[in-house]
């Protein structure tokens, strides 16, 4: 096989337990060398436990792999050190710190890329001495992401990032995930199917802590009998 | 007026003592969410350091350097303590909280068995064993010099968290620990910090404390550890400029209380810890700076 053809993240047969309760039942799927992933289910079927779980938040098992390495159970900021970027769900930008504050603590290296992520979202240039806990929502969407952008990353893991947000913003979000992901393969856990179907190359659907669909994101979306089935949510055309 | 001169310099003094303790435990609770039961014993480490320096060293200068020796000491048995006892712990709160009480014991112990359970006279230089006149009022000079240390101690804070790195990730991790992890920070090497630097600035309490009493005892720094745990919980958990506001509103009204309620005073300051976790049960502030 051409190593470009080789997944960049392999996850096999995840497995997380919360006091007994199995939230993930064996999860297994890949995340290619480029473009953007986006793994869908409806609520509480174990998306954001599988991001958790990979970056070493809460205690798994099975197997999760880059470049064939394996990573589970390593510490959360060694991961991240070594170029896994985390968007958590619900942003947690630290409302105490300025904008610029939170951008210089996220800064991996000595020579941070702050044009790109001005670049993206020149906002958070002119708002850098706003303490963050005051931003609207979808400009701490855009801190959050920032965060992660000002650094040099292997594989994006970003979690909900339209949640809550404004369409126009949405826009926003979207085009700059896009961008990022020129340049970085992104694993996207996300609801909204306007930005799936805009952004997602591959599609991973999770029910009840499984997977239960892998291929790609317009033959999942294409279908809306399946769409219906698995998401419980018609992807018509006006669903946007 | 000199009575009132007087209740107010002896209250700043208190203050600023219980501000020096209260601080390092302040941001050791705000970062680690470690309540820090030995943080007592720190302070008796930093007496005894001092104390036996000053047997060295006599003199002014003597003295200063006693403080410096007292807050080395003091960081030491806080940065080991932390490494060696607390750090395997920090995933099971509850072990950890009687490893500190035990700490606590046992380091209250050790003291009592290497020096005796009896207080010792602590030797200080004669600046401080005077007083000043102050419209009327002898104030001890020891009050100015725990007022000084404490307000250079409060600077030094205060332009730390604001303006470098560490400042940084600690007012960070007191609002979100996993996030700083997750933006690829070793918050655990945080944690050894603000042990350090609450170990260093209990043992300069410590050192304080000698000239402040005139002696010193094993169990001296855990009897003044409840008011620093009284300071936190107003100031609110992890700011060091809450704990400033808030062992001012303890020391003043501790004095005052002593003499014009007959020695209400460490009644009075419960009360004041239970109207303001009443009225404002997550302390006067929220914030670490």
């Amino acid at each position: 096989m051409n190593p470009a053809d080789t997944p960049l993240l392999t996850v096999a047969d995840l497995r997380v337990d919360f006091g007994g309760t199995q939230i993930l039942q064996g999860v297994t799927f890949e995340v290619p060398r480029a473009g953007i992933t986006a793994m869908l289910g409806r609520n509480g079927v174990g998306k954001t436990t599988t991001l958790r779980a990979m970056i070493g938040e809460v205690p798994a098992t099975g197997r999760v792999e880059i470049d064939g390495r394996s990573i589970l159970g390593r510490p959360t900021h060694t991961l991240v050190a070594d170029g896994i970027g985390y968007v958590p769900e619900d942003r947690r930008v630290f409302g105490g710190l300025s904008v610029a504050e939170n951008l210089r603590l996220a800064e991996r290296t000595d020579t941070p890329d702050y044009r790109t992520a001005y670049q993206l979202f020149p906002e958070l240039k002119q708002r850098a001495r706003q303490r963050a806990g005051t931003l609207s929502g979808g400009q701490q969407q855009m801190l959050a992401l920032a965060r992660v952008l000002i650094n040099p990353n292997r594989l994006l893991l970003v979690d909900e990032p339209t949640k809550g947000l404004a369409p126009k913003v949405v826009g926003e979000v979207v085009e700059a995930l896009r961008r990022a992901a020129e340049a970085v393969p992104v694993l996207l856990v996300e609801q909204n199917l306007a930005a799936v179907r805009r952004l997602a190359d591959q599609a991973v659907v999770l029910a009840a802590g499984r997977v239960v669909w892998r291929g790609p994101g317009a033959d999942l979306l294409a279908d809306a009998d399946r769409t219906r089935t698995l998401l419980g949510v018609g992807s018509s055309k006006g669903h946007r | 007026m000199s009575t009132l001169i007087l209740l107010t310099c002896t209250g700043l003094g208190l203050a600023a003592l219980y501000f020096l303790i209260a601080s390092g435990l302040s941001l050791v609770f705000g970062l680690a969410d470690v309540l820090n039961f030995s943080h007592g014993v720190l302070i008796s480490v930093g007496s005894y350091g001092a104390w036996w320096l000053t047997g060295q060293v006599g003199g002014g200068a003597g003295y200063a350097v006693a403080l410096v020796f007292g807050a080395i000491c003091g960081a030491l048995a806080g940065t080991i303590s932390e490494i060696v006892l607390i750090r395997p712990l920090y995933r099971r709160p509850m072990q950890q909280i009687l490893v500190t009480v035990g700490l606590s014991i046992a380091g209250v112990a050790l003291l009592d068995a290497a020096w005796g359970a009896d207080s010792r006279l602590f030797p200080r230089p004669a600046w401080l064993r005077h007083t000043t006149d102050l419209g009327g009022a002898l104030v001890p000079n020891v009050t100015f010099l725990l007022i000084a240390v404490a307000l250079v101690v409060l600077a030094m804070l205060l332009a730390m968290l604001r303006w470098t790195r560490l400042g940084l990730v600690i007012r960070a991790g007191v609002e979100d620990r996993a996030m700083v992890a997750a933006l690829g920070i070793d918050v655990r090497r945080a944690f050894t910090l603000v042990f350090t630097i609450g170990g260093a600035l209990a043992g300069l309490a410590g050192g304080l404390c000698g000239a402040y009493f005139g002696s010193i005892s094993p169990v001296q720094g855990t009897s003044l550890l409840i008011f620093a745990i009284i300071v936190v919980v107003i100031g609110g958990m992890g700011s060091v400029a809450g704990s400033a506001v808030a062992a001012l509103a303890v020391g003043l009204l501790q004095q005052f209380m002593n003499y014009y309620a007959s020695s209400m005073g460490d009644i009075c300051v419960v009360a004041l810890l239970a109207v303001v976790l009443l009225v404002r049960p997550r302390g006067l502030t929220g914030r670490t700076a």
